[in-house]
């Protein structure tokens, strides 16, 4: 209704501006030619912008990376320290995006198909990990699990090292990729409706078979987001791991922490070309996500 | 746990903490880099959005693409390729001190451009999806009444913005309260200078003094909450009227 209203407006408009621009306007110029000027000066600040913001700072990096020839940029990945940081790296991500792959979609489930008291707050609490610093995340871990943490008695009985260890750095990986999972969940499940899963019901399907079956193929876009934009934040985390892990070279050091140290100790082709590895694999890891989507968009 | 910490020695060793002189001005130089930030963010996160909606141009799926960039560039890996193309070293950063006398990197400056990289996609991610969905007809009807091209988007578009404006106004506001990762590589951690929160706290850490560490998270903490709440009210006050 309102679309068809819109479209004769539209017309209408469309015939008085063309009355319009016949004439000249007011000022010296024709207003159609202004307007393409006003376009162009704006689609001209925004691309200056981005590149200045964006595109620079990469093309940086990448010469930065290969100042002193692509053989030294490689070797960095032939130092076992780099190796075996990388190796710790994707472990930790690929057990973060396992964790949240299950207890995301559960949690995105509760929020979007149960009404309780609290919901709100459990809402806004999800989100919360998006704004705490790093640094903060990583003391509060330490607060915790710390050598006169809080758990510190537990542990020990338990012996089981959580602080300057990799469980303690999967835990503080795990907080700080808490929102992505759900966030992508939630608006796919609300537009996706209930109507499927209540046929699917009438028609004698358990509750496993119409999730799995029904519910989880409509999901399957939000879920890749997820796990894509989980995966790159792991990847990437620094300050948490940071505090948590103390970055020990050779057992709590990651890719990132490896990029700190090599900065540190001068080695700049070597944080240099750690750093293009491992920003090219995340934005490889996104612009492929994207990629495929339109593709089968376009399909 | 950081609450019963923060709060062990009492409210007066708590303020104590944070105002002593070093913790203070860490907490200042977070707030107003963050203020700019998202100033410059929201002028050009909005030009960006609308460019990307209203007009046709040559390479304007490449600039859509590049949006989301920063959201999978580590952050570390950001403040090191603003080191490398604006420290004092470096081509462009050296020509800047020289020429204009503007220090950039171990400055606020960097602390600045480090947040918009990193916050760069809120704001325009929120205003696009709206503008999309905006109905074109009352802008045509303002043209129609002869309102000029900033006319109308002042006072037609802009108002329709202003909720998903603020919203993500206010959550790269959060981010960059907490932001670590490219502030220590860009900022150089010189106190009472270019020395944010976090970097205070990683700092107070180190050193293991746990009061001067827990009061400025705990002042953190209680910001960060406070913006998250804020944000996930004014979406649901949306939600009721819109």
């Amino acid at each position: 209704m309102t679309g068809e209203l819109g479209a004769i407006g539209a017309d209408v408009t469309a015939s008085r501006l063309a009355a319009v621009a016949g004439r000249p306007s007011a000022g010296s110029m024709p207003t159609t030619a202004r307007r393409r000027w006003v376009r162009w000066l704006l689609v001209a600040i925004v691309l200056a912008y981005v590149t200045v913001l964006i595109v620079a700072p990469i093309a940086g990096l990448v010469v930065g990376a290969l100042s002193e020839g692509a053989g030294a940029a490689l070797a960095t990945f032939r130092d076992p320290q780099v190796i075996k940081a990388f190796v710790l790296t994707i472990k930790i991500s690929l057990l973060v995006v396992l964790v949240h792959a299950v207890f995301g979609t559960a949690v995105a489930w509760v929020l979007v198909r149960d009404r309780f008291r609290g919901l709100g707050f459990l809402n806004g609490l999800i989100d919360l990990p998006f704004a705490v610093s790093p640094v903060v995340v990583g003391y509060m871990l330490l607060l915790l699990f710390g050598r006169q943490g809080l758990l510190a008695p537990v542990l020990q009985a338990a012996d089981v090292k959580v602080a300057f260890a990799v469980p303690g750095m999967v835990l503080a990986t795990l907080f700080v990729t808490l929102p992505f999972m759900i966030r992508e969940l939630v608006p796919v499940l609300e537009a996706f409706g209930i109507q499927h899963e209540q046929a699917a019901a009438t028609l004698g399907a358990s509750g496993w078979a119409t999730f799995w079956r029904i519910t989880l193929p409509a999901l399957r876009w939000g879920f890749i987001y997820g796990v894509t934009l989980t995966l790159a934040r792991a990847l990437g985390e620094f300050g948490a791991v940071l505090v948590i892990g103390g970055g020990v070279q050779g057992r709590t050091e990651t890719a990132t922490l490896f990029i700190y140290r090599a900065l540190d100790e001068r080695n700049y082709v070597g944080a240099y070309s750690a750093g293009l590895a491992l920003g090219l694999f995340s934005l490889l890891l996104v612009m492929g996500t994207e990629v495929l989507r339109r593709r089968e968009e376009a399909r | 746990m950081i609450l019963v910490d923060g709060l062990r020695g009492g409210l007066a060793a708590l303020w104590h903490a944070v105002s002593n002189p070093v913790a203070w001005s860490a907490l200042w130089l977070t707030l107003w880099t963050a203020a700019v930030m998202v100033l410059i963010n929201t002028v050009m996160g909005t030009l960006t959005a609308y460019v990307l909606v209203r007009y046709e141009f040559p390479g304007k799926s490449l600039l859509n693409g590049l949006i989301d960039v920063p959201l999978a560039i580590p952050t570390l890996v950001t403040g090191v390729m603003l080191v490398i193309l604006y420290g004092p070293q470096a081509a462009v950063g050296g020509w800047l001190d020289r020429s204009l006398g503007l220090k950039v990197i171990f400055a606020p400056p960097g602390i600045v451009l480090a947040l918009l990289f990193v916050t760069f996609p809120f704001v325009v991610r929120a205003v696009q999806p709206v503008l999309l969905g905006l109905d074109m007809a009352q802008e045509e009807a303002a043209a129609t009444l002869g309102a000029g091209g900033w006319t109308i988007f002042r006072r037609v578009t802009l108002p329709a913005l202003l909720a998903p404006l603020v919203g993500g106004a206010l959550l790269s506001f959060a981010r960059a309260i907490g932001e670590f990762g490219s502030i220590i590589i860009v900022a150089g951690n010189i106190p009472l200078y270019s020395q944010t929160a976090a970097v205070y706290v990683w700092g107070e850490v180190e050193s293991e003094n746990r009061l001067g560490a827990s009061a400025v998270s705990l002042v953190m903490l209680v910001f960060a909450f406070s913006l998250i709440m804020l944000v996930a009210w004014l979406q649901r006050g949306e939600e009721t009227t819109g």
